[in-house]
Order: structure tokens, then sequence, then C-alpha cells
């Protein structure tokens, strides 16, 4: 297995409710947030010293960037870092409105949907062989992304014309018009082509995809990213081919999210129908193969036996498989139970406001973090590891440079412009560190 | 209702639940467990929901992003 650089970009929901006399704006409270992370400065757009980005994106949601990881289980630990790093200022401002005598109540949520149809998303970042024609590439992938959602689909209630709600697989699914596409707002592709390496153009470009839902599960989180670095190292090596092309994909994205008891058939350019239990055990199959045959690793190894553990207890799916371990089962447990116990309907409010309270990143008040601290969740990252990286950037990319001279240049008082690639200190005489290759975490000499 | 209360209600409706022949006994056993840890999550839930859901609900709208 190639060392490969990844990421992730998380969009946050962000709600502000005034309840008070005292009138306080909304994009008021969204100030404060940043400044909440980023003290003494009023930028809504700042690198941080654990390597990661914090910015204001399109339609005003927060926007945390994961430093550059070259392993998958630091992913998932930097973009629960980002969590952490939300949630701590939610805090921060909390306190700070109530010193000012300002009455309300301020949300973040880790979530992809909103209660009038809109998304926002989880972008996954690789840098792949430049070398690999992207055509055969994204044929490739694309019925691999259409069904990933059964291991790493966020959950969540969809209200239908006749104002019934239904428990999809992937809220997100539902919000993907194209295959690819150069779009991210308006005709939401399966692959983004935006290509940006950040990094030698020539041997790199940056595979941007934007179908998936957020997680708050570790294990889907690293089942997301994992089973996804996994197919692209095959796809690099030459192995699997587009035999699984998907005759309708955005329809067949759609059906299989609607779906939960997994049983629908989607059909192949082939003509063949399959269901995405199938169709993922058919890439799996094929990286098995191909790691059986190249070499492998502990860590290839571990996370092959994840993702078929995972598929295989979904498919003999009852009650109580997976309850502890992927979020759109947990999350399918918990509003079931929560409803038979109150003998309510999926249309009532309280559903809906589970379904958000779930990727709410308040450590007390988000549903996934109470099941977290009552151990009702299994989980990959030990909290020490999470509270680190909102500090420390992984010690094997360039982020670990970016993090060490903002840390520098901030203990220091020294003014700076950073981006992915470079740092400028900005007093005379205005030095620049250049960061070109994400692999190299040295010093120049 | 107490909390000791509640908790007797609980252990009766689980007894009173029929195990289903077609699931191997394993996977039941791990069922019941999962059913059991769930249902006094529900209470920490409720202490902790929003109260007001539906204008939660309804405000809880964001511009589109990507």
């Amino acid at each position: 297995m190639h060392r490969r650089i990844m990421g992730l970009e998380s969009e946050y929901g962000f709600l502000f409710t005034n309840s008070g006399d005292r009138i306080f704006p909304p994009e008021r409270a969204l100030e404060y947030l940043f400044q909440g992370i980023m003290m003494n400065s009023w930028s809504r757009d700042a690198f941080l010293p654990n390597g990661g980005r914090i910015y204001q994106d399109t339609g005003s949601h927060p926007e945390y960037s994961t430093p550059e990881c070259d392993a998958v289980r630091d992913v998932v630990i930097h973009d629960k870092a980002g969590e952490r790093i939300l949630s701590r200022a939610v805090e921060t401002v909390t306190h700070q409105l109530e010193t000012e005598g300002i009455e309300g109540q301020l949300y973040v949520l880790k979530n992809n949907t909103d209660s009038a149809g809109n998304s926002y998303g989880c972008h996954e970042n690789y840098l792949i062989d430049r070398s690999v024609t992207f055509w055969r590439l994204s044929r490739t992938l694309i019925p691999f992304f259409v069904t990933r959602q059964i291991l790493s689909g966020a959950g969540g209630l969809v209200r239908k014309a006749d104002e019934s709600v239904h428990f999809v697989i992937s809220p997100r699914s539902l919000h993907i018009r194209e295959k690819i596409s150069c779009s991210t707002t308006s005709s939401r592709p399966i692959i983004n082509t935006r290509d940006e390496p950040h990094s030698d153009p020539q041997k790199y470009r940056r595979l941007h995809i934007i179908v998936g839902d957020s997680n708050m599960s570790e294990i889907s989180d690293l089942l997301k990213v994992g089973t996804t670095a996994l197919v692209l190292e095959v796809i690099e090596g030459g192995g699997l081919h587009d035999r699984m092309s998907l005759e309708d994909p955005i329809r067949a994205i759609r059906e299989i999210s609607e779906d939960p008891t997994l049983t629908v058939r989607v059909k192949l350019e082939s003509g063949q129908e399959m269901t995405a239990l199938e169709i993922q055990k058919t890439y799996l199959e094929a990286c098995r193969d191909f790691f059986h045959k190249e070499g492998t690793t502990q860590g290839v190894r571990d996370m092959l036996n994840l993702w078929e553990k995972v598929l295989v207890e979904l498919s003999r799916w009852d009650e109580g498989t997976l309850g502890r371990e992927i979020d759109w089962v947990i999350k399918w447990q918990l509003l079931s139970r929560y409803r038979e116990r109150n003998h309510g309907a999926w249309e009532d409010p309280a559903m809906a406001m589970m379904d958000y309270q779930y990727h709410d990143v308040h450590e007390q008040k988000g549903l996934y973090n109470l099941l977290r601290k009552a151990g009702r969740v299994d989980r990959i990252a030990r909290d020490v590891e999470i509270q680190a990286a909102m500090d420390t950037p992984p010690q094997t990319t360039r982020a670990r440079l970016r993090g060490a001279h903002i840390r520098e240049a901030m203990e220091h008082h020294r003014s700076y412009t950073v981006d992915w690639t470079y740092m400028r200190l900005n007093d005379p005489p205005q030095e620049t560190l250049h960061w070109a290759d994400p692999f190299n975490a040295a010093e120049a000499p | 209702m107490s909390q000791k209360e509640k908790e007797t209600r609980k252990r009766e409706d689980q007894e009173d639940a029929a195990p289903d022949p077609e699931v191997p006994a394993g996977a039941q056993e791990r069922s019941k467990k999962v059913q059991e840890e769930a249902d006094d999550i529900l209470d920490k839930i409720d202490e902790v929901l929003e109260k007001n859901a539906a204008s939660f609900v309804k405000s809880f709208i964001q511009k589109g992003g990507q």
C-alpha cells in the first residue's frame, strides 16, 4: 500500500436562536464563533496550529478542513478534532453571550441537510496518481460510491411531498444530480472535477468526492475513507474495471438510500441487477484478490476485515446488529426505539429533532456524544488522541511544518500569510517557506 | 413514576417479549443487550432533547452549501 495524502472538509450547520429582548443577529453569533476559535482575530478564514483550516464557506457555514494526513486513522482523529474545536468554541461563545446579557442558543451540527431541503457537504480529498486515466478511474469508482452509503451513510429522516416521513440511509444521496461535473452547489455530482493537488501537478491530481455524508461514528468515518483508499490503490495498480457500471447511477443512489432493508436491486449496464450489498462485496473481493497478489500490511488486512465484517452483519441485518458501530444503524435504532416507547409517529417534530440533535457537536446535548460518553458506541480513536489533534498536526506530512510555524509566529506575534503550500512572514525581509511536497514532514536543511 | 418503578416496568416488558425463533441464540442475546442499553439511554435523551422541537425544526434553515 502506497502512502497517500488524504483529508476531509466538513461544512457544519449553524443556527442561533435569539430568545431575549436584546436583538442579536445570527451573523454576529457566527463572528463570535470564529473568534472563539482564533482568539484576537476577526478573520473568517484561518489555518490553525494543528495544520487544519477553519473558514466560512458558501452559505455561511463554518467549515473545517483537516490537515493533510497519510493514514486513514489520522483522518478520523483529525475530523473528530474539528468537531471538538467547534464544540469548545460553542461553549466559549455561550459563556460570552451570557456575560453580555444576550439570551439565545447556539447550535453547530455536523450534518448535511436542513429542514427546507438544502444540503451542505462533507468533501473527501485523495491525492491520486496523475497517470491514471480520469475517465477510467471515475467509471470504476461510481458504482462503489453509489453503494458505499450502506457503510458510511449518516441515516436521516426525509419528508415526502405527501408530508409522510421516511428513514433514509444517506440524506446526502438525495441531493446528488450528476455523475461527474465541476459543479458543487447547483447540480451536485458524485465526483467533482475540481483538481487542486496543492502539490506537483505533473505527478498528482486531487480526487474530490462530495457524495458522502458527514459522520459522527468513528467507524463509519473510518470505513468511508478506508475502503475508498483501498479501492483507489487497486485502480492505480491496474486492477478493478468498470464491469459494474450502473445503468442510472443517480436513480440507483436514491433507491438504495430510500431502502434501509437493503433489498432493492439496481440495474447494471450489462442488464444484470444487483443489491448494494452484492456490489460492495464484489469490490471487497477485488481488493482482497489484489492485495493477496501484491502483498499486504496489517493495516490493509484490518481494513479489509472490518469492511467484510460490516457487510456480513448487514446481510443478516436484524435489530441488534451494528447498533454500536455505524451511523445509520445507530440512528435508526435510536429513533425507532424512542418512537415505539412514546407510541409516536415518524412525523412527530421530536423525531426530526433527534435526527438533527444526533449531530450536535455539543458535548452534553449532542445525542451521538451522549451515546459515546455512556459507552454505547464502538470507537477506533482515544479521547487523548483527539484532544492532542486539536493542537498538534500529523507528524508525517507537511502539516507538521505548517502547524509548527503558525504556532511560532503566533507566539512571537508576527504577521504572516499562510496557505496549503507556503507561509510568508510579512515583516521585512518577508521570508517565505515553501512546502510543495505534501509527503515531506522535514524542515528544509 | 420513580426511577425504580420505571426499571421494574422495563424488565417486565422485556420478559413479555416473545423470542423470535428465526434468530440464532448469539445474535438474540446481543440484540437483547442492545435493546436494554437503548432503553435507559432514552431517559437520558429526554433530559437533553430540545423542548421546542417544532420551532427548532422550522427555524433550522441553512443556505445551501457545496
